[in-house]
C-alpha cells in the first residue's frame, strides 16, 4: 500500500514539473493556460489519491475516514474548480482583445470550415 | 422539495467537515444547515423535476471514468508536447468558433469543463450557443465538436 | 515515509520557485494572474504534506480545503476584476 501511494505521490510531482516546465516554455498565454489547467488537475488527483492511500494503510477508523473523504473532497473541488478558474481568466483575457500566438495571423477561424460562407 | 435535498447535502458535508457526531456539534449543524437550505435553495436546483434526475446522477457517474481516461491522456499529449525540443515548430494555435447543439446551462458548464480537460483544447467564451475553443493544433481541432458533446447530449437527455 | 514526504515537498517548493519566474516577469498581468493560481495549487498539496510530517493531519487537511476555496475565489475576482482594463 506503501509503495503504491509513492508511486501516486512520484507521478503527481512529474505532472506537475510537466506543468510548471510547459508553463515557462510555451510561446504565450493563452499556449500556457493549456500546462496549467490539465497540469494541475491531475496533479492534485495523483498526489491526493496518494496522500489518502497513505493515510488509510495506518487502519481503518472513523477519523481515519473522515480525513480520508476531506482529502478526496479537496481533489473533487479542485476538479471542478481549476477548469472554471482557467475559463474565467481566458474569458477575461479574450475580452480584454489579447490576442493568441498564432503561425497564420488568424487568431479565429470558424468550425466546421464549410459554413463559413453563410 | 429542493428545501429538503439542499438541507441533506449540507448536513451530510457538515458531518463529515467536522468529524464529530456529539448533540452539540451536530444541533448547531442542523440549526446552520437549515438556514443556509433557506436562504439558497433555489441556486443550487434550478429545474426541479422529481422524474428523471436520478437517471441523469447514473449517467454522470457513469460519465466519470471516461473523463478521467480523458484527462490522463491529455497530460500524455501536454507531457509529449513540453518535452519536445522543436516545441514552437509543433504546435498551431488556433481559437475555433463552433456552433453547439447543447441548450441546458448545465450541460452547458459539462461541456465547457470537459473541453478543457480533454487534449488540446481549452474553452474560452460560451456565447449565444457559440463556443469559442482554443485549440493548440489542427489536428486536436478536427476532432471538436465530436464525440463528447454526443456523449453530454445522451447524459441530460436533451430531446 | 518521513524522509520521502520532505523530499517531495522539497521538490515542490523548487517548483514554485521556478513558476514565480512567471508571476514576477510574466509579459501580461494574465501570467502574472495563472502564476499566482499555479503557486496556489501547489500551496494546498504543500499544506496537507506538512500535515503528513507534522502528524497533526486533522488541522492541515482543514487549512487546506479553506485555502483551496480561496484560491479559487481569488482567482474568479481577479479575472473579473482585469476585463476591459487592458491586457499590457
Amino acid at each position: 500500500m506503501v509503495i503504491v501511494a509513492a508511486i501516486f505521490m512520484v507521478a503527481g510531482l512529474f505532472v506537475f514539473a510537466i506543468a510548471t516546465i510547459g508553463f515557462l516554455r510555451f510561446p504565450d498565454f493563452y499556449t500556457r493556460m493549456h500546462a496549467t489547467a490539465k497540469g494541475d488537475t491531475l496533479g492534485t488527483l495523483f498526489f491526493v489519491i496518494g496522500l489518502a492511500l497513505y493515510y488509510l494503510h495506518h487502519g481503518f477508523c472513523w477519523l481515519g475516514l473522515v480525513q480520508g473523504i476531506k482529502l478526496i473532497l479537496i481533489a473533487v473541488f479542485w476538479l471542478l474548480a481549476s477548469p472554471t478558474a482557467t475559463h474565467a481568466l481566458l474569458r477575461s483575457a479574450f475580452e480584454s482583445d489579447l490576442s493568441p500566438w498564432t503561425k497564420d495571423g488568424k487568431a479565429i477561424i470558424e468550425w466546421p470550415p464549410k459554413r463559413r460562407d453563410k | 422539495m429542493g428545501f429538503i435535498v439542499t438541507f441533506l447535502i449540507l448536513l451530510v458535508f457538515w458531518i463529515f467537515i467536522s468529524g464529530q457526531l456529539d448533540w452539540w456539534h451536530l444541533s448547531w449543524g442542523v440549526l446552520s444547515c437549515a438556514l443556509i437550505a433557506y436562504i439558497s435553495h433555489d441556486l443550487l436546483f434550478k429545474d426541479i423535476r422529481s422524474k428523471g434526475k436520478v437517471k441523469e446522477v447514473i449517467n454522470f457517474i457513469k460519465y466519470i471514468p471516461w473523463l478521467l481516461y480523458q484527462i490522463i491522456r491529455a497530460n500524455i499529449h501536454i507531457a509529449y508536447l513540453v518535452l519536445h525540443p522543436k516545441m514552437p515548430q509543433l504546435i498551431d494555435p488556433h481559437i475555433i468558433k463552433f456552433k453547439t447543439k447543447l441548450k441546458k446551462e448545465l450541460a452547458l458548464v459539462t461541456f465547457a469543463n470537459s473541453i478543457t480537460l480533454t487534449p488540446g483544447t481549452i474553452t474560452v467564451l460560451i456565447e449565444d450557443g457559440y463556443f469559442y475553443v482554443h485549440a493548440i493544433d489542427k489536428i486536436v481541432a478536427e476532432a471538436l465538436p465530436g464525440e463528447m458533446e454526443n456523449r453530454i447530449y445522451v447524459l441530460y437527455m436533451e430531446e | 515515509m518521513e524522509r520521502f514526504f520532505l523530499a517531495s515537498a522539497l521538490a515542490l517548493c523548487v517548483i514554485i520557485l521556478l513558476s514565480l519566474y512567471r508571476g514576477v516577469f510574466g509579459p501580461t498581468v494574465f501570467d502574472r494572474i495563472i502564476g499566482a493560481g499555479f503557486i496556489g495549487t501547489k500551496t494546498i498539496i504543500l499544506l496537507v504534506l506538512m500535515g503528513f510530517i507534522y502528524e497533526r493531519i486533522d488541522m492541515f487537511i482543514d487549512l487546506a480545503l479553506a485555502y483551496s476555496i480561496l484560491n479559487f475565489i481569488g482567482t474568479l475576482i481577479i479575472s473579473k476584476y482585469f476585463i476591459r482594463k487592458g491586457a499590457k
